[in-house]
C-alpha cells in the first residue's frame, strides 16, 4: 500500500499537495492537465524531487528520504529509458544488477524477462537499432527484471501510435498482474486510463485527488475534469 | 529531502586534479617571483622585448583575422567538392609542430626558398624571412586557420531562415554584409583577434627559429636565453613576471570575448544560401580560397618534398629522438587523462545532482581556474620555476623528458577540458535519472555509462594533446641535454648546424609522427560506433 500523508513535493518552485491512499495491486492513472503537476507526483514518488513536508509510506515504511535507488519502484521516463551504448540483454541486466556481474540465476532471470516482452532475437542490438515500440518493450523487461513493488511511469508511450500505445499498455498490466506490482501511470489520454486502469488519480492546480474508480470519474466527470476533457 | 548516500559521480578526485594543477602552477610562479630579485629592475632589452612581443602578436592577430574575413565569407556561401575536407584541414595547424612549418616557411619565403628564386630569375633580391615580418608570417600560418574556423562558426550562427528572408526581400550582397554578416563580424572578430593575440604572445618555437636580435626577441624568447646563455635565473624570473602579467591579461581578455569552442569538431554543415551571387564576387571567392590554400599548403609540399629524400639517410639519433618523442607524448597524454577526466566527471556531478534541472555547464571555480592557467602561464615560465625547484635536488637533464611531459600535460589541460567537459554534463544530463533509479552511483555508472559515452571525446583529446606533445619545443630545451632530446629539439639542432635537408627529413618523420598519433588516438575513440 502506497500512503501520502499530507505529502508536499517541491519542484523548483513549483509546490504539489497529495494526501491519498492507492492500494497494493491496483493500476492507477494519474490525468491532469498540462502543469498541474501529473510529472511532479510520479518524479516525487520515485525520489528526483524533494519532498519538503508529510510523509511517503510504502507498505508503512516511510521512503521519503530515500535516494531513488533504493527506493521500491522501477520508473519508465518519457525518454531516456535505454542506455544507448548498451545492447538489450546489458540494458535489461543493469535491473539486476548495476555492476552488471550477473550470475547465472540473473542471466537466466534476464533472458527470461527479454522473452517475455517478446524481444528474444534482439537481445544483442543497441537501442538504435530498435523501433520505438521495440525500445518501450526492453525498458519494460527491465521493469520486470527490478521487480520492484511499484511501477512509474511517466508518459512512456506517448511517441507510439494508438495500436502499439494498446499493445504496450496490455503488456504492462500483464506484467503487473505477474508480479503483483502496483502501477502509476501519467496520461493525457482517458482512453489509456480506461485500457487497464482501475483507479484515477485526478490532479489540478498542484493537488493530487484521491484515487476513483476510471469508470465512475469518467462516465460522470467533475467540472475541472471535464474542462481538462474538452467534452 | 532525497538522501544521497551514494552521489552518482564522486567529486573529490577532479578536485584533486585541479588543486594538483594549481599547486603546479602556483609552485612554479612562487618559485619564479622569489628569484626575481625586485630591485633590480629591467634593463632596456627588457623593454624591448616587451615591446617587439606585444607588436609582433597585434601584427599577427590583426592580419590573421583580416585574411579570415574573406575566407571565411567564401566558405560560408559557397559549396564545392572538398569543401568540408578543407574545413576540417583547417583545424590541422592545431596539431602541426611549429618547426616543421617554419622550415616549410623557409624553404617557400626564405632566402633559399621558391619564391626568392622566382625573384631572381626577375633580376629582384632574394626575400629576407628573419625579423618581425619572418614572425608574423609564421604566426598568421598558424592562426589564419584558427581565426577562419571561428569567423565560420559566426557565420553559421546566423540562422539559415535570415537568409531565407534576405533572398526573399531582393537583398544584394552589399545588404547582405551591412544587415546581416556586419552586425555577426562585430560579435565574432574582436573575441578572435583575442585569441590570436594571446596565442602569439607565448609563442616560442616561432621566435626561436625566425625572430631573435635586440630588435625581435619576444619576453619568452628572452626568458631561454637568460636561462640557456647566461644562466640569469634572476633574470629569468624577472622575464617570467612580465610574461605572466602580460599573457594572463590578454588571455583573460581573450577568454571574455569569447564563449566558442573552435578547436571542436563540427563545422561541417553549410548553410544553404540563396544569395551566393555569381560573377565577379564568385571570381573573387575562388581567388581567395586559391590563395588561402596555397599559402597553407605550399610549406607543407615543401617539406615533403625536400625532406623525403633525407629519410633513409637519417642518422641513428634522430631516430632515437623520435622514440624518446613518442614516449613523452605517450606520457604526456596519460598524464592529461588523468587530470582532465576527473575534472570533466566532476564538472559533470554538478548536473547530475540536479537531475532533470539546467545544471551550469561549468565545473565550479577550481575546474575552471585550473583549465585557465595552461593558456595563461607560458610553459618556459612553468619550466622556469620547475627548474629553480629541482635544480638543488636532481640533475635537471635526468628529470628533463618526465618534466617536459608533465608541462605538455597542464598546457593541453584547457583544450581538453573544453572537448570534455561538455560531453560529460550532457551525459550526466540524459541519464542521471535512470541511472539513479537503477542504483548505479560511483564507479558503476563511470564504467559502464560515462567513459564508454565519452569515448570519441577522449580519442579526440588525447590525439590532440599526442600531437601537440610531439610537436613541442618549449621547456624541454630548458632541461634537456641537447644530445638526449625530444625530435623537435633534434631537428632545432639540425636547422642550427645549417643541416636543412636533415632537418626536413627529421621534420617530415615528426610530422607523421604527430599526425600518426593524433590520428590513431582519435580513431581509437571512434573505434566503438557510438549509439
Amino acid at each position: 500500500m502506497l500512503r501520502l500523508e499530507r505529502a508536499r513535493f517541491c519542484n523548483g518552485g513549483f509546490l504539489l499537495d497529495a494526501d491519498l491512499t492507492v492500494e497494493t495491486g491496483r493500476i492507477v492513472a494519474l490525468i491532469g492537465p498540462s502543469g498541474a503537476g501529473k510529472s511532479t507526483l510520479a518524479d516525487g514518488i520515485a525520489g528526483f524531487v524533494p519532498l519538503v513536508a508529510g510523509r511517503v509510506l510504502w507498505h508503512g515504511r516511510d521512503i521519503g528520504a530515500a535516494s531513488p535507488g533504493a527506493r521500491p519502484v522501477a520508473m519508465v521516463f518519457q525518454d531516456g529509458n535505454l542506455f544507448g551504448h548498451l545492447d538489450v540483454a546489458a540494458n535489461v541486466g543493469l535491473g539486476l544488477r548495476p555492476d552488471l556481474r550477473l550470475s547465472a540465476a540473473e542471466r537466466a532471470r534476464r533472458d527470461a524477462a527479454i522473452a517475455r516482452v517478446g524481444l528474444s532475437d534482439m537481445a544483442a542490438r543497441r537501442p538504435a537499432a530498435l523501433s520505438g515500440g521495440q525500445q518501450s518493450r526492453a525498458a519494460l523487461a527491465r521493469v520486470l527484471v527490478q521487480d520492484r513493488g511499484l511501477i512509474v511511469l511517466d508518459e512512456p508511450f506517448a511517441a507510439l501510435g494508438p495500436a502499439l500505445r494498446g499493445e504496450m499498455l496490455d503488456l504492462v498490466a500483464g506484467i503487473a498482474a505477474e508480479t503483483g506490482a502496483t502501477v502509476l501511470m501519467v496520461t493525457h489520454a482517458p482512453q489509456d486510463a480506461r485500457r487497464i486502469a482501475d483507479q484515477i488519480i485526478l490532479v489540478t492546480g498542484g493537488r493530487a485527488e484521491s484515487p476513483r474508480a476510471t469508470a465512475d470519474l469518467l462516465d460522470a466527470p467533475p467540472a475541472a475534469l471535464r474542462a481538462y476533457l474538452g467534452d | 529531502m532525497a538522501d544521497r548516500a551514494q552521489p552518482l559521480i564522486a567529486r573529490a578526485p577532479g578536485r584533486a586534479a585541479a588543486g594538483l594543477v594549481l599547486a603546479l602552477v602556483a609552485a612554479a610562479l612562487a618559485a619564479v617571483v622569489w628569484r626575481a630579485e625586485p630591485g633590480r629592475g629591467m634593463g632596456p632589452s627588457d623593454w624591448a622585448a616587451v615591446r617587439f612581443t606585444v607588436v609582433q602578436a597585434l601584427w599577427s592577430a590583426a592580419i590573421s583575422v583580416a585574411l579570415a574575413v574573406p575566407l571565411a565569407r567564401a566558405l560560408a556561401r559557397r559549396r564545392f567538392a572538398g569543401r568540408n575536407v578543407l574545413v576540417s584541414l583547417l583545424g590541422a595547424p592545431f596539431i602541426l609542430p611549429a618547426l616543421v612549418a617554419v622550415l616549410g616557411l623557409l624553404a617557400v619565403f626564405g632566402r633559399g626558398g621558391w619564391i626568392s628564386a622566382a625573384l631572381n630569375h626577375v633580376g629582384l633580391g632574394p626575400l629576407e624571412i628573419y625579423g618581425l615580418h619572418g614572425v608574423v608570417l609564421a604566426h598568421v600560418f598558424f592562426n589564419l586557420p584558427l581565426a577562419t574556423r571561428l569567423l565560420l562558426q559566426g557565420w553559421q550562427s546566423i540562422p539559415a531562415e535570415r537568409f531565407r528572408l534576405a533572398a526573399q526581400l531582393g537583398f544584394a550582397p552589399a545588404d547582405t554584409f551591412r544587415l546581416l554578416e556586419r552586425p555577426m563580424l562585430a560579435r565574432a572578430v574582436p573575441g578572435a583577434l583575442a585569441i590570436v593575440f594571446a596565442l602569439c604572445l607565448t609563442s616560442f618555437a616561432v621566435a626561436l627559429t625566425l625572430g631573435g636580435g635586440p630588435h625581435a626577441t619576444t619576453v619568452e624568447l628572452a626568458i631561454y636565453q637568460a636561462f640557456r646563455f647566461d644562466f640569469d635565473l634572476g633574470r629569468a624570473a624577472v622575464l617570467s613576471c612580465l610574461q605572466i602579467a602580460v599573457a594572463g591579461a590578454a588571455g583573460f581578455v581573450a577568454l571574455r570575448l569569447t564563449g566558442t569552442e573552435g578547436f571542436g569538431t563540427g563545422l561541417g554543415r553549410a548553410t544553404r544560401r540563396w544569395d551566393a551571387p555569381g560573377g565577379a564576387l564568385a571570381v573573387l571567392d575562388a581567388v581567395v580560397i586559391a590563395g588561402a590554400v596555397s599559402f597553407l599548403a605550399l610549406p607543407l609540399l615543401a617539406v615533403v618534398a625536400s625532406g623525403l629524400p633525407g629519410v633513409p639517410g637519417l642518422p641513428a639519433q634522430v631516430w632515437r629522438a623520435a622514440a624518446v618523442s613518442v614516449g613523452v607524448a605517450l606520457l604526456s597524454t596519460l598524464l592529461m587523462l588523468a587530470l582532465a577526466l576527473p575534472m570533466a566527471c566532476t564538472a559533470a556531478a554538478a548536473v547530475a545532482r540536479a537531475p532533470g534541472g539546467t545544471g551550469a555547464n561549468t565545473g565550479g571555480g577550481a575546474i575552471e581556474l585550473a583549465g585557465l592557467l595552461g593558456l595563461v602561464a607560458s610553459p618556459l615560465v612553468i619550466g622556469t620555476g620547475l627548474f629553480i625547484w629541482l635544480n638543488p635536488v636532481v640533475r635537471p637533464a635526468d628529470v628533463a623528458l618526465g618534466v617536459t611531459a608533465l608541462v605538455n600535460a597542464v598546457m593541453a589541460l584547457p583544450f581538453a577540458l573544453r572537448i570534455l567537459v561538455p560531453r560529460a554534463c550532457e551525459i550526466a544530463t540524459d541519464h542521471a535519472r535512470l541511472a539513479l533509479m537503477l542504483n548505479m552511483a560511483g564507479w558503476h555508472f563511470l564504467r559502464r555509462v560515462m567513459l564508454p559515452r565519452m569515448r570519441p571525446r577522449i580519442g579526440f583529446a588525447a590525439g590532440l594533446t599526442a600531437a601537440l606533445s610531439m610537436g613541442d619545443l618549449g621547456v624541454v630545451t630548458l632541461f634537456a641535454d641537447p644530445s638526449r632530446g625530444t625530435l623537435p629539439l633534434e631537428m632545432y639542432r639540425l636547422m642550427g648546424a645549417y643541416r636543412m635537408d636533415a632537418a626536413a627529413a627529421a621534420g617530415l618523420v615528426l610530422l607523421a609522427l604527430a599526425l600518426a598519433l593524433f590520428w590513431a588516438l582519435d580513431r581509437w575513440g571512434r573505434g566503438d560506433a557510438e549509439a
